[in-house]
């Protein structure tokens, strides 16, 4: 449904996106994972159309981005990083909207605007203007518009930051119901435990670059299983073991308190790059 | 043409909030009214008439300008840079011809509205007024014309700071020097010729003929229309170059 061929963007002389090769399957959760700066958005707004890349190719659906962008625009649905709803409509309003941009049918439009306000939990807020809900209630609302036209691809940029663990765990739920629905989805995001919970595979960025690209299962593995921390010492560097035992063996030696936990993607991350992804 | 939605929403929040829309689009052309009318023109005569009877048609053109051009291009400049909504429409099967059309037609629309209710006024107020298909006819054309600039000149700018330099550079400047408060023939040369420039004195002298009973200006018409169609062209330029 994603392909991406060599797919760069630079800004003067900064390459934001720089050689990108990817390709994600019908039904699969494609995550795009990385510290901020990474390249993540840019490499969204290009596939949204929104940035023309400098160099490279791109199709989303079988539309070229830059030979049929209308193509690529009926395709796709966009839950943007930024709460871009309009504050002074009603939730129903701005579904009633996004559904006349994209020229549905008037009981298309209602129909699925009301499927859609239950589906997100805010049926009962259907004639609240926008500006009265909490973040978390906006982002659930972004979500039901990014949907509201039925899109095979629906592209996802950071959609829980800022919200409360609560609130983020609701977001991850409705995400889990569209991978179940079947339908294609990427998103972008610098939180490891929701990349590594969401996502059938992830691409981890740095400056512009994939610089691993596999199942989370898969990386994790690459790195071990079991990852040793020294409590109180940043210079003690993190290291990987393939069992627990082995791992609380080697920390005996090493310091006095020690955390064995299993490996996540931040230590993928951070085993090729020495930095941390959260800051 | 799916420009539509883009009307549809700017009913919407129209209706939601009426007399903020009503106050916002008579201020300014009420207080020029006012000021330049019935204050400082009162016992002035122009040739063939007062001069609240001069000025009246050149106000109704400033109107025109400032509500399309201010409204669509500091609710577009806002909807890009601020909250961007603008990207909902960007990413939507909407073309950008569609929507520089759809937001130049709600700058036509604000901008008749403040002329129409300005005419009221005038009208209410004694002025004696020749009204023909002509003179509406001109009216709309220049609400166009400049909710068209209002559509590229929010897509030109890059910050909040530019746009308010468009307004004290470009729009300000117009609203006084073309030919709205006095005839351009006053002027010494090489002022007289360079105000020509304006689209808005062709607008003022198009819409004072007409309303004087007098036929207009071909020359005027065919400016108006031009500045029209460059405006519109850079217009839907300008958001295919965005989206």
């Amino acid at each position: 449904m994603i392909k991406a061929r060599n797919l760069s963007k630079f800004f003067g002389s900064l390459g934001a996106v720089q050689s990108l090769d990817l390709t994600v399957g019908k039904g699969e959760v494609f995550g795009l994972l990385g510290p901020n700066g990474a390249g993540k958005t840019t490499t969204i707004r290009m596939l949204t159309t929104l940035l023309a890349p400098t160099s490279g190719t791109a199709q989303v659906s079988g539309h070229d981005v830059a030979v049929d962008p209308m193509g690529v625009k009926r395709s796709i649905g966009v839950v943007p990083q930024m709460l871009n709803l309009d504050i002074d409509l009603t939730c129903a309003e701005n579904l009633e909207y996004h559904g006349r941009l994209h020229r549905m049918q008037p009981k298309e439009r209602h129909d699925r605007g009301e499927e859609l306000l239950r589906f997100v939990g805010l049926w009962e807020k259907k004639d609240e203007p926008v500006e009265h809900l909490s973040g978390g209630m906006r982002r659930r609302l972004l979500i039901a518009r990014g949907l509201m036209h039925r899109p095979e691809v629906v592209f996802m940029d950071e959609p829980t930051v800022g919200l409360d663990p609560q609130a983020r765990r609701m977001i991850w739920g409705l995400i889990e119901s569209l991978k179940r629905e079947g339908i294609t989805i990427m998103l972008t995001t610098h939180y490891i435990e929701e990349a590594d919970a969401l996502c059938d595979r992830v691409a981890i960025m740095r400056v512009g670059k994939i610089i691993a690209l596999d199942r989370p299962g898969v990386l994790k593995d690459s790195v071990g299983k079991f990852a040793l921390e020294c409590i109180g010492r940043h210079d003690a560097p993190r290291q990987f073991f393939l069992s627990r035992e082995e791992a609380i063996n080697s920390g005996r030696d090493m310091c006095a308190d020690i955390v064995v936990r299993d490996v996540t993607l931040e230590d993928v991350f951070i085993n090729l790059t020495g930095e941390r992804i959260e800051q | 043409m799916n420009f539509s939605p883009i009307i549809w929403k700017e009913w919407m929040l129209i209706r939601k909030k009426p007399w903020r829309f009503l106050a916002s689009s008579m201020v300014m052309p009420v207080l020029y009214l006012v000021t330049f009318g019935w204050g400082l023109g009162r016992g002035m005569n122009m040739t063939g008439g007062t001069y609240l009877e001069f000025v009246l048609p050149g106000i109704i053109a400033l109107s025109a300008m400032n509500n399309s051009f201010t409204t669509v291009s500091t609710s577009l400049n806002i909807s890009k840079l601020y909250t961007r909504t603008l990207e909902e429409v960007l990413v939507s099967p909407v073309s950008p011809w569609d929507i520089a059309l759809g937001r130049t037609l709600t700058g036509l629309a604000r901008g008749m509205f403040s002329a129409l209710m300005l005419l009221v006024v005038g009208v209410v107020s004694g002025v004696h007024m020749h009204f023909s298909a002509a003179f509406f006819a001109v009216l709309a054309l220049t609400a166009f014309c400049f909710g068209a600039a209002g559509v590229a000149a929010a897509m030109l700018t890059r910050t909040h700071e530019d746009m308010a330099n468009v307004n004290s550079f470009f729009i300000l400047p117009m609203s006084f020097l073309a030919g709205t408060f006095f005839s351009p023939d006053k002027l010494p040369e090489p002022f007289r010729t360079a105000i020509l420039v304006y689209p808005l004195t062709h607008a003022s002298l198009l819409l004072r003929k007409l309303a004087a009973g007098g036929d207009p200006s071909t020359v005027s018409v065919l400016v108006l229309t031009g500045y029209t169609a460059v405006f519109y062209y850079f217009a839907g330029r300008l958001v295919k170059r965005r989206g």
